[in-house]
């Protein structure tokens, strides 16, 4: 079972590593794809991932936390099983995204940043996702979801594990 | 009916494929750009007063002859498809809808500039698009578009997808550099200029996506006709990302010279539910804010410049006479304060406190002194940066007092 403090890739991932470190000029190239690999394959990017990546690139642990706590897609801390992220940005805020996040916060019982007591959930909000024609909307792990109401919410909702 | 280009396939099933897109004279572009000599090609494009559709309407020819002459260093294209300027989306239907133009755009680019290995990099959470992407990448190289020896003419282009990891800033095209080589987004200081010393430190041409995707037609149906569809400034036609209080949101595609009012209201059917147009940002969130009597304007480059805004990506956002200003100014400037990468003092500091003014003015606890401290502050910072960011959120600051003060003075409590 991969374990975000005592990480390592199977024989496969670090072939994917070393192709992606291929693809550029300079492999560094290939450090937010491979940090990327690593979330999928661990949950989420504590310092000892951080520091196992940083030996497969041959750099400081430093820098790979300074890029880690760079991007808002990295996690270091684990996640529920879904992420639920409104935008709170200009259109999706002149639809109506406060009401959405006010009911999916009642509706799970957390505030925006937590997760659900059982892991099932982590509700964010985030910036402009540029889906902004379906306002107001959210991402549900990998999808959007636009043109939301309280109703489509809770449909949504009713349809995560 | 004006005529439409880059929608042209948008409607038609399976229109991200190979085979769609070959049906409707895709890749017959291609042929004749890999039989031109390089500088042909450029100054083609050059003729077609194609501007860059990303945000900074440079012209896109003039860009791409920037590359020194004559250099042997290996030099990159890179895609900017880290769309994210709060109101814009057209990137993302064109990744989705019609990818393949992206595809014969670059490999007629990269021979104009002489590069063999192109970069697209694509924001993190576009998940669709990417895959989307990715699929017709692959169809292309099964096909012998890409790769070595492209249709027999000894040219050779390979595409690398990178995908984003979160941050605005990274469509910055020297912060997207920046994310390329495996850093955080700063942007770097200009010059060098990327054309000179951009990814990976060589010669390196970073285009957005929409641009990239009128190469193909200009090549096919050449540059007077594309220069003959826009202003004199700026050819063609380009996307519009409509959003807001309007009846009929989306992506309109119109010639540069449309009006604001023509977008609004024949366009998108004019504003939801009986209500009166209050004011619209024209450009995406950075464009400085328009009064409802103020739309009057042709949406190119020049003539958003002339109206004190900028076109910017080309997103607008409508706003109706329900809108508050001052909670819209709360909202653009968390965004900017939450965005500010952090490298440069005078936006670090300036868009947190600008922020934390927005809030409490919003919050009826606002002070006499913060509206013109508000001004000042964002005024100051103004140019003094190293990229562009901060003054892109000068101007929601000062527009959107400016034009609406009397709003964030009633919020202000008298004895403040």
């Amino acid at each position: 079972m991969p374990d975000a403090k005592r990480p390592e890739f199977s024989a496969e991932q670090l072939q994917e590593v070393r192709r992606l470190q291929a693809l550029y000029p300079d492999k560094q190239g290939a450090l937010l794809p491979a940090l990327r690999l690593a979330q999928e394959v661990f949950g989420y990017v504590s310092l000892e991932v951080e520091e196992y990546v940083a030996g497969l690139f041959t750099m400081s642990p430093a820098h790979v936390h300074e890029v880690v706590t760079f991007y808002t897609l990295f996690f270091q801390q684990p996640t529920g099983r879904h992420v639920v992220s409104v935008c709170h940005n200009l259109s999706c805020h002149l639809l109506g995204s406060k009401s959405i996040v006010e009911h999916l916060t009642r509706r799970l019982g957390v505030e925006v940043g937590e997760t659900t007591a059982d892991g099932r959930v982590t509700l964010l909000t985030v910036e402009c996702l540029c889906a902004c024609e379906q306002a107001p909307m959210m991402q549900v792990d990998d999808r959007y979801e636009g043109l939301l109401t309280p109703e489509k919410v809770d449909r949504i909702l009713d349809g995560l594990s | 009916m004006a005529e439409k280009i880059f929608t042209r396939n948008f409607d038609r099933p399976q229109s991200h494929t190979l085979g769609v897109y070959r049906e409707t004279g895709g890749y017959t572009a291609l042929p004749k750009a890999l039989a031109m000599e390089p500088t042909a090609i450029t100054e083609e494009v050059k003729k077609s007063n194609l501007r860059g559709l990303g945000g900074a309407a440079f012209p896109t020819g003039m860009k791409w002859s920037f590359i020194p002459k004559g250099s042997t260093a290996p030099k990159y294209l890179v895609i900017n498809a880290d769309e994210g300027e709060p109101g814009t989306f057209k990137d993302r239907y064109l990744l989705e809808r019609d990818p393949h133009a992206l595809i014969e755009g670059m490999i007629i680019a990269a021979r104009a500039i002489d590069s063999h290995v192109g970069f697209v990099y694509i924001r993190g959470e576009y998940v669709k698009p990417w895959q989307v992407f990715s699929g017709a990448v692959k169809e292309a190289y099964e096909a012998g578009l890409l790769g070595r020896n492209i249709q027999g003419s000894g040219f050779d282009f390979d595409i690398v997808i990178h995908r984003g990891a979160g941050a605005y800033i990274c469509g910055e095209e020297t912060g997207l550099l920046s994310s390329l080589e495996g850093k955080k987004g700063w942007p770097k200081i200009k010059p060098p200029f990327p054309a000179i010393k951009g990814a990976f430190g060589q010669p390196t041409i970073v285009n957005n996506v929409e641009t990239i995707a009128a190469v193909p037609h200009i090549i096919n149906r050449g540059a007077e006709w594309f220069a003959g569809l826009g202003t004199k400034t700026q050819g063609g036609t380009r996307l519009y990302s409509v959003s807001g209080h309007v009846v009929k949101p989306g992506v309109v595609e119109a010639p540069v010279s449309v009006t604001l009012r023509s977008l609004i209201y024949d366009h998108c059917g004019g504003i939801r539910d009986g209500r009166r147009l209050k004011a619209v940002v024209p450009g995406g969130s950075s464009a400085p804010i328009l009064t409802a009597d103020e739309i009057d304007v042709s949406m190119d480059a020049d003539g958003l410049k002339a109206a004190g805004t900028m076109i910017g990506s080309a997103g607008v956002i409508v706003m109706d006479e329900t809108v508050s200003i001052p909670e819209a100014l709360m909202v653009v400037a968390r965004f900017y304060a939450h965005e500010s990468c952090g490298q440069c003092t005078p936006c670090r500091e300036s868009t947190g406190w600008i922020y934390k003014m927005s809030h409490r003015i919003v919050d009826g606890k606002g002070r006499k002194e913060d509206l013109d401290t508000i001004l000042d502050v964002a005024k100051r910072g103004a140019g003094t940066t190293i990229c562009a960011f901060y003054d892109g959120a000068v101007g929601p600051y000062v527009s959107y007092i400016e034009k609406f003060r009397d709003e964030f003075e009633a919020l202000i409590p008298r004895d403040a």
